[in-house]
């Protein structure tokens, strides 16, 4: 056994610990086991790789290791402590945005430590030394890697910057901006080209300028109801990015816990366009307005206010609730306030449930994580799929800070832009109390018949103060 | 302005229309209100009660002096003279059915609104005084259907043997029907429920009841809310069912009203005939000449058989303060549309179709009928029946032939690539090609509410790039180093602060 088998036996652990985290992750009794066995991995991948290291290191890149990772961990650890969870959104970006970094440093280093010494014709003995006839693929590899790393770096930065509200979170119309992405890529597969055939500074800098600029413009075009895909997308490219480095430096767990990451984005993906009816290539593409304006003066009559007092008069006489929270809760802060209402009605007998759907919220999951926060029972938090057959039996359904989610449009007028996107059928319950800051239109652009309906009532405010206002009134 | 409640002097009438809280709400859009000294005696709101809400408690002469009179039902022609010159007259008054009051009210410089011409539209729902009133009736036949029932309507099993569940038919699923069936099944009965109009089915299934469609019936997708006669064919066969379910329910409401025209005759002497001892029918179209054979308005009448025929036409009025607060209510609404100035000036718009529609009398000239309404309610469920029923085909999937040339293409470019590099290169391309494998099937499993977590364990997982970094950072050259710290710091960030999101999150997951 030398060290670098022993390395290698330890990545295959790891490798198998990730896979292990991820499979425990699929239920609520295996998660917090499944984190466990991630973090097990990790240690065994980081413990062996700073052995191997170590070994040809210098005593002052030892030091630079050590007080890099020290202060790295320190952030991280801190920031995962003070964060808020309708943070979470941003914090995950953000923190695509470091692998995607990370990527792209990885990638030069890998052309500073070859091909560049190599052009340089040092032939300097080193650990990167890469045989002549690989030189081409490794160089390949370098731009590649480099490529993906800085569109996960800066599409991550532009998605949190939207998510944090730094920037508007309006999608971004450049005239032909599909021609410009397609563009990009063009040019990187010409600079790709160029630089396998004669590797060079300019050429990687170019790779990097575009891709960088390509990251940009590709989230800075899709808008903010559409964030759950983007963030999944960027955790799927962080992911490529990660199994691009592993080519480059031929390392197996690399290229096995990229992959990993890289399935599991997508598949998040897939599950978000599904839940919206919508291709990723129209997504990706930009938000629902470029699908031409939606002309909308149809007459869809009045909407009838509630009091919250009046409100609290339904909850009191419903024997079964069922609350659709979308992105409105999460703006206006109102989970505990939600939370605290459900232990109210649950402990008065009351059956109290929630409805999720897939795409609320800015993250796939935010609106469980956001209500598990506020100590909402998971068991009574489901999805679409789980309510939506029972919500013609249920008395009361409380909307709130949802709207695109719960449009009967989707299902009822095939002229809709959302037509055909899989909703939650409130308004076959008895009664619906819409909780809205206005009349306006969601993310979707489109006008929602549900606030017209005769069992549907608004009740207008900020959805915190509304549903403590109601607190009180029980 | 002042708004005067007179008493209501038709026999029997026990509503009123105004209660001490509809009061508090007029006095809010900004009129004086006088209420006829024992006006909501019937009702169990006395004098007191309205004094208190802010009213004036005076005598009949005051009511009908006032600037605007509510009223339940239509003046008798003896009234008209009390009202002064250039009130206004809210009331019920079926003007359709009663041209010589409308005409007589018409002789007067006075303006009068009819409570029960409101169209059916979603915007004047609240005012809506068939519906309120068809609610209680619904709600009240089903209590006076237990109340001469002999049996219990649930279905109890109890030390004295076991009582099975009585089962109630409700004819006609509209307003009143819904009620009943929806009261008739908290009860604990079986309720089945038929209609003309196939799209009710749900809303009866919704109540609790259970739909009993006319076998191979016509449809009739209404265009105006309302149920219309039917063709031969179909009342042949309704007959059949309904002589079918006779002979098996021991309850039968009936609802059935077509506007403007006497009752359907929808249960014959011989279905009654067929129908057990005991059984109980009420027949809420008895004013109108009666669903039932042999039922009488206003009375009970048993058979030879012993089938009891229920013919009240007063239901709403048995529950007089429940009636009289939905109708205040519905009078509140119309005030509210009437005060748009909240200020207590009444302002009659005749732009809006609404307020046209209820207008039969305009300063002393007649306006009835109304130019008929554009109802917009209608179109929109009849439009959207046929839509819910077939959902809009969801896009083609991808046909097989194309789906398997894209999988070959797949295979193809993939073999050349591999096929063309070197040794070293196809080993990686294997284990990444098994990882990409594994990963889909291992995160597919992944329950819904826990995407968050996955997010960010996978995210401190990416962070592996860092092993990438430290292999670089004991490098000679202090470009690559420096490079190299950089990525160890920020991935760094990610893997701590990943796990300990991640674990802060699954902290908060808890089960109830």
């Amino acid at each position: 056994m030398t060290a670098t088998t022993a390395a290698s036996a330890a990545y295959i652990v790891a490798a198998l610990l990730f896979i292990l985290s991820l499979a425990g992750l699929s239920k609520h009794e295996t998660a917090k086991a499944g984190n466990a066995y991630g973090m097990a991995g990790m240690a065994i991948a980081l413990v062996a790789t700073i052995g191997l290291a170590a070994r040809n290191a210098s005593t002052v890149g030892i030091v630079l290791l050590a007080v890099a990772m020290v202060v790295g961990a320190a952030i991280g650890l801190s920031r995962a402590a003070r964060v808020e969870m309708t943070g979470m959104p941003e914090l995950i970006a953000i923190l695509h945005s470091f692998v995607g970094l990370a990527a792209v440093l990885v990638g030069w280093n890998g052309y500073l430590s070859v091909e560049a010494q190599a052009s340089e014709g040092s032939g300097a003995p080193g650990q990167t030394e890469v045989a002549g006839n690989l030189l081409g693929i490794h160089s390949a590899e370098v731009v590649i890697g480099v490529f993906i790393g800085a569109v996960t770096f800066t599409g991550s930065i532009v998605a949190f910057l939207k998510l944090s509200g730094r920037i508007k979170s309006n999608p971004l119309m450049l005239p032909a901006h599909n021609l410009l992405n397609l563009g990009a890529l063009v040019v990187f597969a010409v600079l790709t080209v160029v630089f396998v055939i004669e590797p060079n500074l300019l050429a990687l800098s170019a790779v990097t300028l575009v891709a960088l600029a390509l990251g940009w413009h590709l989230v800075a075009s899709i808008g903010g109801g559409d964030m759950p895909v983007v963030v999944s997308m960027l955790n799927s490219y962080s992911g490529w990015a990660a199994a691009a480095s592993g080519f480059l430096l031929g390392n197996d767990l690399l290229i096995v816990t990229g992959a990993l990451v890289g399935s599991s984005g997508a598949y998040l993906s897939y599950i978000m366009c599904k839940a919206m009816n919508r291709s990723f290539i129209s997504v990706i593409a930009g938000g629902f307005g470029n699908e031409g304006s939606i002309s909308d003066d149809r007459d869809y009559g009045e909407h009838t206010e509630i009091s919250a007092e009046d409100t609290a008069d339904l909850l009191r006489a419903a024997r079964t609730v069922v609350i659709t929270p979308g992105y409105g809760m999460a703006v206006a802060q109102a989970q505990s306030a939600v939370a605290e209402l459900t232990r109210h009605l649950r402990e008065k007998g009351v059956d109290v449930r929630f409805g999720i759907h897939p795409v609320a919220g800015r993250l796939p999951g935010h609106m469980n994580v956001l209500l598990a926060e506020a100590k909402v029972p998971y068991d009574i938090v489901l999805e679409m799929d789980e309510i939506n057959d029972d919500l013609a039996d249920t008395d009361v359904v409380l909307v709130i800070g949802a709207n695109d989610t719960v449009n009967p449009a989707a299902t009822e007028d095939p002229s809709s832009p959302i037509a055909g996107m899989p909703v939650l059928r409130v308004w076959e319950a008895a009664n619906v109390v819409v909780f809205k800051r206005s009349m306006s239109t969601g993310y979707a652009g489109v006008q929602n018949p549900l606030f017209f309906r005769e069992n549907s009532r608004m009740l207008f405010g900020d959805a915190r103060e509304r549903v403590e206002d109601i607190l009180r009134a029980l | 302005m002042r708004i005067g409640v007179p008493r209501e002097t038709r026999a029997r009438e026990t509503r009123v229309a105004a209660t001490p809280t509809t009061v508090g709400k007029l006095l809010a859009l900004g009129y004086d209100v006088v209420i006829e000294s024992g006006a909501g005696a019937a009702a169990s709101f006395p004098d007191e009660a309205y004094a208190e809400a802010g009213a004036t408690v005076g005598t009949a002469d005051d009511a009908w002096q006032a600037d605007v009179v509510l009223r339940v039902n239509a003046p008798s022609t003896g009234e008209i003279p009390r009202l002064r010159d250039g009130a206004t007259l809210i009331s019920l008054l079926s003007p359709a059915l009663n041209p010589d009051l409308v005409d007589a009210l018409a002789a007067r410089p006075i303006t009068v609104l009819a409570m029960d011409a409101v169209p059916r539209i979603s915007r004047a729902q609240s005012l809506d005084v068939l519906s309120s009133m068809a609610n209680i009736a619904g709600y009240r036949a089903v209590i006076e259907a237990a109340h001469t029932f002999g049996r219990f309507f649930t279905g109890q099993v109890t030390a004295a043997g076991k009582v099975p569940p009585a089962k109630v038919l409700v004819v006609g699923a509209g307003v009143a029907g819904l009620a009943a069936i929806g009261a008739a099944s908290s009860l604990g009965a079986i309720v089945r429920a038929t209609d003309v109009r196939p799209e009710v089915a749900e809303q009866v299934r919704s109540l609790g009841g259970e739909y009993v469609a006319v076998p191979a019936a016509e449809a009739q997708v209404s265009t105006d809310g309302y149920a219309r006669e039917m063709s031969e064919d179909f009342n042949r066969r309704a007959a059949e069912m309904y002589a079918e379910q006779a002979r098996d329910v021991d309850i039968i409401i009936t609802t059935a009203l077509i506007p403007g025209r006497p009752a359907p005759r929808l249960i014959t002497e011989e279905m009654v005939a067929s129908m057990r001892s005991g059984s109980v029918i009420v027949d809420m179209a008895a004013a109108q000449g009666g669903n039932v054979a042999g039922s009488v308005p206003d009375e009970i009448v048993v058979t030879a058989n012993g089938v009891s025929i229920i013919g009240y036409t007063d239901l709403p009025g048995r529950l007089p303060a429940q009636a009289s607060q939905l109708y205040g209510q519905n009078l509140v609404s119309l005030m509210t549309l009437l005060t748009p100035g909240k200020d207590g000036e009444l302002m009659l718009d005749f732009e809006d179709v609404v307020q046209r529609a209820i207008t039969v009398v305009r300063a002393g000239e007649k306006t009835w009928p109304p130019p008929p309404v554009q109802v917009s309610a209608a179109p929109a469920p009849a439009a959207a029946a046929p839509v819910t029923a077939e959902p809009p085909p969801p896009p083609e999937p991808p046909s097989p032939s194309r789906r398997l040339a894209l999988v070959g293409l797949g295979a193809a470019v993939l073999f050349l690539i591999t096929a063309f590099s070197p040794n070293e290169l196809i080993q990686h391309f294997t284990v990444f090609a098994l990882a990409v494998v594994v990963g889909f099937y291992v995160i597919g499993h992944v329950h819904h509410a826990l995407h968050t977590p996955l997010m960010s364990v996978t995210n401190a997982i990416s962070g592996i790039i860092v092993v990438g970094a430290l292999l670089q950072i004991g490098h000679d050259d202090a470009v690559v180093t420096a490079l190299a710290f950089v990525a160890v710091l920020v991935a760094s960030i990610n893997v701590f602060g990943g796990f300990a999101v991640t674990r802060r999150m699954l902290g908060m997951f808890t089960r109830s």
